[in-house]
């Protein structure tokens, strides 16, 4: 039915299947859809948010999703900038992620603050003292970045590409790519710090509060690197995911490793500068402010020692470890528990970040408290997984995303294959004609 | 936010932060108008009309 836009020299499932699987993810996403209604028309108070928890589930999967989008500025500052070519070969993956990411980022900010009609009011009543504008201003530059990256590839789709104004278009945005990309490095860098800068600034909760370089806290540093050495673990785990799920090798194995390796060296070096820094300030800082370390991890039921070792060693010293041998890093099975360590120490590391800051006591009299999450932020946090599946399935279905999968996969009897594809789309546009 | 708006104070956070938006907003905005327009201009040329 739709093989008219199905790219050439690949194969696609039946028409049914696709849907059958879209339908069902489609679901999900109704149910969130209900939920995120239910916050904008009834309020905040369909959440389990409170006076110790403003930042709770929602800020957590925003600065997770914005991390693991991290895969496509940096992608593309070793592609255009430093003159990675093999990667061109996953970049479309890591855009179509990165615009994923950045949107369902977007979404969910959209759930948070509460009236989304006021939204504009933080580029028009900024508060320039605020790491959060500056987090607001690049967030949404860089998601114009992302989208002019991803429409390219939309516009590359089989039948969009026959229109000649289309086609100049793509071919003009494909010239001009690397100021683009330039500029996404740029705002990347930003607001990735901003959002660590954001935990490090707060000095009336030693937990984040981290020594500063000028008027950047060490969070802003690393915020910014663990996401550049992370990202790349995201794009190379959905790759890996896909590769499962459609039955094919969608990317050369020489890719793969040169993307591998790069996050690995970028996860051993943050890793490695993220432990100094904590020893800083476990032994330094903190008892400055008053506070032993093990005030940190004891006393609740939750947050013990083992959610350092975890994010420190767990999601970064072995992720990292593993992508820096040559020989651990060709193997399949131990370079996919790597990346997949990796998007869990990311996500582990802003999980502390965001919700055990809100958890540790700060006063004599406080208590630990600990926060569970309504079915509603749970609901809108999943929404954005079910969107990006299903923009993954589209996307992969229509569009050019992987150049090296009918390479990888030749078609038995493809000139058939083509033939009959063409033989559909010229039937497609005599339809209105003949009508 | 614009200077000309009664908000606005020229200091150093308002010129970083709204000068860092304007610049980034003006290379996005002058990037896509050139594609835009070269692609209008090319498809006037006849260019971009053969595809095999």
């Amino acid at each position: 039915m739709d093989s008219a836009l199905i790219p050439k020299g690949v194969k696609r499932c039946p028409t049914w299947q696709f849907l059958a699987w879209l339908s069902v993810f489609g679901a999900v996403l109704l149910w969130g859809v209900y939920a995120m209604l239910l916050c904008w028309f009834k309020g905040l108070n369909q959440t389990n948010m409170n006076d110790y928890y403003g930042f709770a589930l929602w800020i957590w999967a925003d600065l997770a999703v914005i991390a693991l989008g991290g895969g496509a500025f940096f992608s593309g500052l070793l592609k255009y900038i430093f003159g990675k070519d093999e990667l061109k070969n996953i970049i479309n993956f890591a855009v179509l992620l990165g615009f994923i990411c950045y949107s369902s980022a977007l979404l969910i900010l959209a759930i948070d603050i509460g009236q989304p009609l006021r939204g504009w009011f933080i580029f028009w009543h900024a508060n320039v003292h605020s790491m959060l504008t500056e987090v607001a201003f690049c967030l949404s530059c860089y998601f114009a970045v992302l989208t002019i990256e991803y429409i390219p590839l939309i516009l590359e789709n089989r039948q969009l590409d026959k229109v000649p104004f289309f086609h100049n278009l793509s071919h003009n945005m494909h010239e001009t790519m690397a100021i683009f990309a330039a500029t996404g490095a740029f705002l990347s860098f930003f607001h990735q710090g901003s959002l660590g800068g954001v935990a490090g600034v707060l000095f009336g909760r030693p937990f984040a509060f981290r020594e500063h370089i000028l008027i950047w806290p060490y969070t802003f540093f690393l915020f910014t690197w663990s996401a550049a050495a992370f990202g790349p673990c995201f794009t190379l785990s959905m790759t890996w995911i896909t590769e499962k799920v459609t039955g094919k090798k969608l990317v050369k194995d020489n890719v793969i490793d040169l993307l591998a390796k790069i996050s690995g060296w970028m996860i051993t070096s943050y890793i490695i500068v993220k432990i100094v820094e904590t020893l800083y300030w476990a032994t330094v800082t903190a008892p400055s402010k008053g506070f032993d370390v093990s005030h940190f991890y004891t006393n609740n039921g939750l947050y013990g020692w083992w959610i350092l070792f975890a994010e420190l060693i767990v999601g970064g010293v072995v992720p990292g470890l593993i992508l820096i041998i040559p020989s651990l890093r060709r193997n399949s099975a131990a370079r996919v528990t790597a990346i997949l360590l990796g998007c869990f120490g990311v996500c582990l590391n802003r999980w502390v970040m965001v919700l055990q800051v809100m958890a540790v006591p700060v006063m004599t009299f406080d208590n630990w408290a600990l926060y569970y999450p309504s079915w509603q932020e749970v609901a809108t946090t999943i929404l954005p997984v079910a969107y990006g599946i299903i923009l993954t399935m589209i996307s992969y279905r229509y569009l050019p995303i992987f150049p090296q999968e009918a390479e990888l996969n030749p078609l038995e009897g493809a000139e058939e294959v083509e033939a009959e594809q063409e033989a559909t789309a010229a039937e497609g546009a005599a339809e209105p004609a003949t009508a | 936010m614009f200077p000309i708006n009664f908000e606005w104070i020229w200091d150093v956070g308002h010129m970083v932060f709204h000068g860092g938006l304007w610049y980034a907003l003006g290379i996005i905005g002058a990037g896509m108008t050139y594609c835009i327009g070269k692609a209008v201009w090319d498809t006037m040329q006849g260019k971009g009309g053969h595809h095999h």
